[in-house]
This record gives structure tokens, C-alpha cells and sequence, in this order.
């Protein structure tokens, strides 16, 4: 009869835990609110289900326990509460999987005005790069990396020569604008992951991926790397800073872009420092 | 086929099998070592599968300290603890839960479930275990190795897992992993074809397939996907060797590590992931398939009444088979590979809920109505529908693209896999060990030892896997042997993971108990006869318990009904064996 309490007890003590443990998500920092509803909904129709089945098997051991003289009830199946069970589930699974696929397709749409970042990582750190004054990422190749030209931008391409280059540093965004975030690996998996912003997607050397999400709030948020990329995994941190439109201007004027690296001496000659570049946009 | 019916029993000739046919040893190493008996077979597989368990089980205790005392236990260095864990993972997911499935009650209970002597090709039946043995060797090997086991992930995915950032990952360790799931790969397929030609071709008289236990139906149909399933892997593992060996680029683009421009290129490392999970997602399945099946069979023996829905089961089987072949990149949402993939896989991955809930609405509507015997296998059976049923709704959240890309990677992820595919599974295993022991053996477990086992274990995973999702519901990634300061994580989710911690070396400890059980009652435990569970399938009803080799008496039985006639009304007895010629009832449809 024990294994009769102790079921009670799962479900009292499941609903109990998560209704008054303290560990819940962080607060959400971007606009996919849309992800957190629903998974509050798949929480509510599983946490029905898991209660009703587990109370029900409660219910069975208790009064079907077995008993001096007893038989068990002979019914081999009966198709019509088969039935109504399979529709009853296909309905529940629908109510989890349409809004779950509506988030999906806005999630995989970007907006047209989303401005690109491009994250790059690399074992055990990340650096980002900005389009600069022309709204262009220049390309780059792996193979074109080198201690000049770290993240391995084609000089040859003249959209790359205002890339804004932040290497080894913390990644500034304006608050409540749009952003187009190009992930890029140099060399192993890695995934760039923000828990306030919900969005993360793994980063693939050889390829580029991409994911969009709009900064809700300012503040100092971790990133951390979410896919396995060796024995630094775990240190692999960095911060991403949401900025007011004042401050991430600011910012912006002391970084350097990319012809300024590759050339130093002749930085008042050829390029124009990132902020203005960024003014003019 | 032929029409039995009982009226036509005495029309069938007997069923008689020449001595002359039968292999059998002549010397103590061809019946107890290069044995071709699928029962010893089974006792091999099972016991290198459980003392290979035992190790996985250890190295889970080890990252287990080091995650709740990352400072008591700053020995366990980062590449120490990716090494446990992968070597954890591999061992519980291939090495034990595959294996014990498979080898150790397919081959034990298919010959006698089916009413066949023995496997159709004994000797690949042998091949298969020392292939299997030797693979489980390989592995164990890489621990002594230069470098050390590989600390890949249990996914070994390109590029770290050849790099050499990854322990292992330059050295020997990645090699040997790689040989030892291609040996593995082998010695199964030799094991698989057995399992699947002996249950199409080696049933007895009557045996018709709707007539089989789901046992049968589950080891059967698992086996089928893990014949088609595995090959992915095969190529996979043989292409990555040719990747960290003679540096080829299957799954290897053009990257700069540590300053170095590689010389590969071209390669994709997504390629890999996609041959991985299309093993790896049938995989839970291969593992979860026996254990639906036996399940079913531990709750209808046990509750004394016939599975609910067999016609159903035996569907809701045979359709999570074919749909599970079809939903492999639910594993990949964030992986970067083309994002309209999400939209088919979510919803083939929401799909396949449906029948997997039909099988656990005839699992609960079988104890209604019952005559619930509360034996250990019962607990056992019931503890499994509690962690299922959780584990899989978790799996709901995983697989619902959009819920899944805050929770991917996550301890959540952590949480729910151990509970549908780890906890789950694992008290099938002991809920059928306890069942099918008095076979094996002919004796008992103890009682007592085994209750403690079962309230341990049950509660103790329970504990451990339910508030760990809630770990990674903060957002604390897996894969970290130790988080340091993280600004969203508050200090309480340490003494979280120190109840952990603790929970699970208690559940550990249980398992001690487990092991000197199985010894102890070998000697000391209950004679258990023929039928201790007086149940219906035919390996009950063999002459003498141990059964020979050979299994059953001199004819073969004839099968006449289902194998779920209890509580027949009228019946004098609570339960006819299927050979029993008695009056046709109402379940069998065959």
C-alpha cells in the first residue's frame, strides 16, 4: 500500500516543488516572450497530464490491490475508449505544437531593419565584428586568419575595410533595435548562448549561421558557450552590454575597424574612425 | 499458415525434434565459456553489461562530487570530468542499456518466449558476445592509454572530438572509442540477425505473431530499427577515423586551432550530426521498445489480467519503430542546419507522443480492474510508468522547436534524457531481472533485499532527475564540471546540486545491495519451481527450471491462445499457459 502514498506524494510533491522552488527562469531580456508563454502552456498540459496519470495509477493500486479470493476483470480491449483516447492526446499535442511552430516562423524571420553582428569564437574566447559605416560585412575565410587579421576578414573586399573589429572584448548593442546575429566558428563547435535573450544557436566552422532577437533592457549579460568545444567549455565567458543609443555611440567612436588594425600607420590617412562611421548610418 | 484451432490439435504431428539435431557440449568450456546455448549466451551479455554498468555507475558518482564540491574535489580536473562523462554516456546508452536489451533477454527470452530450442545460427549467436566482449575491452583500454579516454561528448562531434583541445582528442583515446562502436557495431549485427530470422522463422506451431508476448514484439522491433539504425553510425565512426587518422576531410572544414591553419578542408561538421542522430534517435527507442514490451508483460503477470488493448500495443509498437527513423533532428534545432527543417521535424517528433501515449493509457487501464499482485517486479513496473511518463512529457518541451532553443544544452536536457532513457529503462531492467531470475536460476531474490532496493532506487531517481530540470529551467548549461560565478544563477542551485549529489550516492549504494543479491540468492534464496509467477508464456512451461539446452522437453510445445489469458472467466486457474488446449477465448484473435 506504501507505493500507493508514494505516488500521491510524486504528484503532491512535483506541483508543490514547482510552484514554490525559487528556481525559475532568468527575467527576460529580449522580445521573445512568445518562447517563455509557450513553455508556460507545454508546463500546464503536461503538469495536467503527469497529475491525472500518476493519481490514476494512485487510485488503481489502491482499490485493485489484490485481495483474498479476488479476480480480475476480463476485457481483452475495447476500441472505442481507444479511440477516444488517441483524439483526446492529438488534441492536447496540437495545442502545444501550433503555437509552438507560430513562434518558430518568427523566430526563423528577420526583420528587414535588423542590423548585422557577427559573433566570432574561437577556443576559449569570443570577438564580434560590426558592419561599420557602409551597413556591410566585408567576407572572410578561415584560412585568411592571422595575428594581424584575427578574425580572418578578406582584405581584398572593400566592405570589410569599415568593419568595426572588437577582438577578445565585451559586444555593446543599442537597446530596442533589431539585431542579425551571423555566428562564425574558426575552429571548433561552439554555441552562442545568452540566457536573457532565450535565442541561441551553435556555431559551425565553415559555415555561418544566424539567429535575430531584439534587446529588450539594458544591462550586462554572460554569455556562455553552450556546446561541448573542449576542455575550456566551462570558461568560455564573455558579456554582452545593452546600451542606451547615447552610450553604444560612445562606445562605438573607441573602437577601431578593420583597416585600422591591419594598417596603423596609416589610420588618419585611410579610414575614418568607427564613429563617425556610425554616425553617418 | 496452418489454422490451429484445438479442435485440430491432434491433427498436428508431434512435434518431435531428433536428439542428433541438438548441439550439445561436450566440455566444460563449450557449456559454460565458447557456449552456444542462447540462455548462457544471455547470462554473458547481461553480466558484462551490468559489470561494465558498474564502472559508468562509478564515474557518474565522480562527477557527481566534483559538481557539488568543485573545490573538495579540484582534482577532477575539466578534461578528467569530459572524460568520465563521456565514457559514462557511451557505457550507459551502447555498452549496458543496448547490450542487456539486446543480448542479455533477447537472447535469453526469444528462443522461449517463441518456443524454439535455441537461436537459428548458434555459432554467429557466439561470434556475437566475444565480439561484443572484445569491444567492451577496447574500451576500458583507452582508460590506460596514453591521453586517456576521449572527452568528446558521448556525441563525438566533429571537429573537437579529433582536436586537440578535447582530451583524447590528438591522443589514443579518440581511436579507440571509435574501434570500439565499430566492433560493437559488428558483434551486434551478428546478435541482430539472430534475434530477427529466429522470430520470423523459428516460432513453434501456433506461434502466430499476434500471438507473440510483447517481450518479444519489442525486442523484435527494436532490433529491426537497431539492424537499420546502427549502420549510420558505422559509416560515421569509420569516416571519422579516416578524419583523425589519415587526415581526411568528411567532417572537417578548414579551421585554425590554436594559431595553426589546418590542413583539412571541406568537410561538414554537420553532416556527422545528422549520421549520428539517425542512429541516435532510433537508439532511445531501441532501448525503450524492450522495455515497453516487458513492461507490458511484468504489469499483466503481475496484475493478473490481460494487457489492455494487445492489437494496439502490438501497432504502437511497430508505428514509434517506423516514425522514430523520421524524427532525428529534433536533436539539431540549434545546430545551425536550415532552419525549415524545425517546422517537420517538430511536428513528426509531437507525432510520435501519440502512440507512446496510448501505450501508457493500456499500461494503467491493464491495472484497472486488476488483481494487483504488489511483487517487486510490479514496483518495479510501476516506478517505470512514473519516470516514463515524466520523462516524456519533458520531452514535449524538447521537442517543440521554439520551446527547445532556451532549454537545448541546458541541465533540462540533462534532467529529462536520464529520466526517459536512463531511470526509465534501467527499472525495467531490474523489474525484469527480479521476474525472469527464478528462471535463470531457479531461485528467489531475496525479499527484503530487494524492496530496500526498490524504494531506493525509485525515489532516490526521482529525486535526483525531477529538480534538475529546474537547474536547467535557470539556465545553467550542461557539459560544466563546475559553473563559477555566473551573475543569473543564484547561490541555492549549489545546495541544489549538493542534494544531488547526495541522493545519488545513496541510489548508488542501493545498487550494491542489488549486486551482492544476485550472488547471495544464487545459493540462499527460495526454490521458485517451474511457474512462480504462475504465469501464461512458454518459457514458464518448460520441463525443469534452469531449462536445458535445448529448452524444452522432448516435443516442442503447440500454442493455442494469446498469451494473456488471466482471469478467464470460468477458467478454474487464474491464468492458461498459451499451450494449453482449453476452450478459445475471447482474446485471441489470431
Amino acid at each position: 500500500m506504501a507505493i500507493a502514498l508514494v505516488l500521491v506524494l510524486i504528484v503532491v510533491g512535483s506541483v508543490l516543488f514547482h510552484v514554490l522552488s525559487p528556481w525559475w527562469w532568468t527575467p527576460i531580456a529580449s522580445n521573445w516572450g512568445y518562447i517563455d508563454s509557450t513553455l508556460v502552456i507545454t508546463f500546464w498540459i503536461t503538469g495536467a497530464v503527469f497529475t491525472a496519470v500518476v493519481l490514476f495509477m494512485a487510485y488503481c493500486v489502491y482499490r485493485f490491490r489484490h485481495k483474498e479470493g479476488a479476480r480480475a476483470h476480463y476485457e481483452p480491449e475495447s476500441r472505442k475508449l481507444e479511440s477516444w483516447l488517441t483524439a483526446i492526446t492529438a488534441v492536447g499535442v496540437a495545442a502545444m505544437l501550433a503555437p509552438g511552430l507560430f513562434v518558430w516562423s518568427q523566430f526563423i524571420s528577420v526583420p528587414k531593419d535588423a542590423t548585422e553582428v557577427e559573433v566570432v569564437a574561437q577556443q576559449w574566447q569570443w570577438s564580434y565584428r560590426l558592419p561599420g559605416a557602409d551597413g556591410k560585412l566585408g567576407t572572410s575565410n578561415a584560412r585568411l586568419v592571422s595575428p594581424d587579421n584575427p578574425l580572418g576578414v578578406n582584405p581584398e573586399d572593400p566592405n570589410g575595410q569599415d568593419d568595426v573589429v572588437v577582438e577578445a572584448a565585451d559586444l555593446h548593442l543599442p537597446v530596442d533595435k533589431p539585431v542579425k546575429v551571423l555566428l562564425r566558428s574558426l575552429d571548433v563547435l561552439h554555441d552562442f548562448y545568452v540566457p536573457e535573450f532565450r535565442a541561441k544557436m551553435d556555431m559551425v566552422p565553415g559555415t555561418v549561421t544566424y539567429f535575430w532577437f531584439t534587446p529588450t533592457r539594458t544591462g550586462t549579460f554572460e554569455v556562455l558557450c553552450a556546446e561541448l568545444c573542449g576542455v575550456g567549455h566551462a570558461f568560455m565567458r564573455g558579456a554582452v552590454l545593452v546600451d542606451t543609443e547615447q552610450d553604444y555611440t560612445t562606445w562605438l567612436q573607441q573602437q577601431s575597424t578593420f583597416a585600422q588594425l591591419s594598417a596603423p600607420a596609416k589610420v588618419g590617412a585611410l579610414a575614418e574612425p568607427a564613429g563617425t562611421a556610425a554616425k553617418a548610418e | 499458415m496452418v489454422d490451429v484451432t484445438p479442435h485440430g490439435a491432434d491433427l498436428i504431428p508431434p512435434a518431435e525434434v531428433a536428439e542428433v539435431e541438438l548441439y550439445h557440449p561436450h566440455s566444460w568450456w563449450t557449456k559454460y565459456v565458447f557456449s552456444q546455448d542462447a540462455k548462457v549466451i544471455a547470462i554473458q551479455y547481461a553480466g558484462t553489461a551490468l559489470a561494465i554498468g558498474f564502472v559508468a555507475l562509478v564515474l557518474s558518482w565522480l562527477m557527481r562530487l566534483k559538481l557539488a564540491f568543485p573545490e573538495a574535489f579540484a582534482f577532477i580536473t575539466p578534461e578528467a570530468y569530459y572524460q568520465f562523462m563521456t565514457i559514462h554516456g557511451m557505457i550507459m546508452v551502447i555498452y549496458l542499456l543496448t547490450a542487456v536489451f539486446l543480448g542479455g533477454f533477447g537472447n535469453y527470452l526469444i528462443p522461449l518466449m517463441v518456443g524454439a530450442r535455441d537461436m537459428v545460427f548458434p555459432y554467429v549467436n557466439m561470434l556475437s558476445y566475444w565480439i561484443y566482449l572484445f569491444a567492451v575491452l577496447v574500451l576500458v583500454a583507452s582508460f590506460f592509454a596514453p591521453g586517456g579516454p576521449t572527452g568528446a561528448g558521448w556525441t563525438l562531434y566533429p571537429p573537437q572530438a579529433i582536436t586537440s583541445g578535447t582530451p583524447g582528442g590528438q591522443d589514443w583515446g579518440i581511436i579507440l572509442m571509435l574501434v570500439s562502436l565499430i566492433l560493437f557495431i559488428i558483434g551486434f549485427t551478428m546478435g541482430g540477425l539472430n534475434y530477427v530470422v529466429t522470430v520470423l522463422q523459428g516460432r513453434t506451431r501456433g506461434m502466430t505473431l499476434m500471438r507473440l508476448p510483447l517481450t518479444v514484439w519489442g525486442i523484435f522491433t527494436a532490433t529491426v530499427m537497431a539492424l537499420l539504425a546502427f549502420p549510420a553510425l558505422f559509416v560515421a565512426c569509420v569516416m571519422m577515423l579516416f578524419d583523425r587518422i589519415v587526415g581526411t576531410s568528411f567532417f572537417m572544414p578548414a579551421i585554425v586551432e590554436m594559431g595553426q591553419l589546418s590542413t583539412t578542408s571541406g568537410g561538414s561538421p554537420i553532416l556527422f550530426q545528422h549520421l549520428f542522430w539517425f542512429f541516435g534517435h532510433p537508439e532511445v527507442y531501441i532501448v525503450a521498445l524492450p522495455a515497453f514490451g516487458i513492461v507490458s508483460d511484468l504489469i499483466s503477470t503481475h496484475a493478473r489480467k490481460n494487457i489492455f488493448g494487445y492489437r494496439m500495443m502490438v501497432w504502437a509498437i511497430v508505428g514509434i519503430g517506423a516514425l522514430s527513423f523520421v524524427v532525428w533532428a529534433h536533436h539539431m534545432y540549434v545546430s545551425g542546419m536550415h532552419p525549415y527543417f524545425g517546422f517537420f521535424f517538430a511536428t513528426t517528433t509531437l507525432i510520435i507522443a501519440v502512440p507512446t501515449a496510448l501505450k501508457v493509457y493500456n499500461w494503467i487501464l491493464t491495472l484497472w480492474r486488476g488483481d494487483i499482485h504488489l511483487t517487486i517486479p510490479m514496483l518495479f513496473a510501476l516506478a517505470f510508468i512514473v519516470t516514463f511518463v515524466n520523462g516524456g512529457l519533458t520531452g514535449l518541451f524538447l521537442g517543440n522547436v521554439v520551446v527547445d532553443v532556451p532549454l537545448s544544452d541546458t541541465m533540462f536536457v540533462v534532467a529529462h534524457f536520464h529520466m526517459v532513457m536512463g531511470v526509465a529503462p534501467i527499472l525495467v531492467v531490474f523489474g525484469a531481472i527480479y521476474h525472469w531470475y527464478p528462471k535463470i536460476t531457479g531461485r528467489m531474490l531475496n525479499e527484503a533485499m530487494g524492496r530496500f532496493h526498490f524504494w531506493v532506487t525509485f525515489v532516490g531517481a526521482y529525486l535526483i532527475f525531477f529538480p534538475m530540470h529546474y537547474i536547467g529551467l535557470v539556465g545553467v548549461p550542461r557539459r560544466y564540471p563546475e559553473l563559477g560565478d555566473t551573475a543569473f544563477v543564484p547561490a541555492s542551485v549549489q545546495t541544489l546540486n549538493e542534494f544531488i549529489t547526495i541522493a545519488a550516492l545513496t541510489v548508488g549504494f542501493a545498487q550494491l545491495v542489488f549486486l551482492f543479491n544476485l550472488f547471495w540468492s544464487l545459493r540462499n534464496g527460495r526454490q521458485a519451481g517451474d511457474n512462480p509467477w504462475r504465469a501464461t508464456t512458454l518459457e514458464w512451461q518448460t520441463a525443469g527450471t534452469p531449462p536445458p539446452h535445448g529448452n524444452f522437453a522432448k516435443e516442442l510445445p503447440v500454442v493455442y491462445r494469446w498469451a494473456y489469458d488471466y482471469s478467464v472467466p470460468g477458467a478454474p486457474e487464474d491464468f492458461i499457459p498459451q499451450n494449453d488446449p482449453g476452450p478459445v477465448t475471447q482474446g485471441d484473435r489470431a
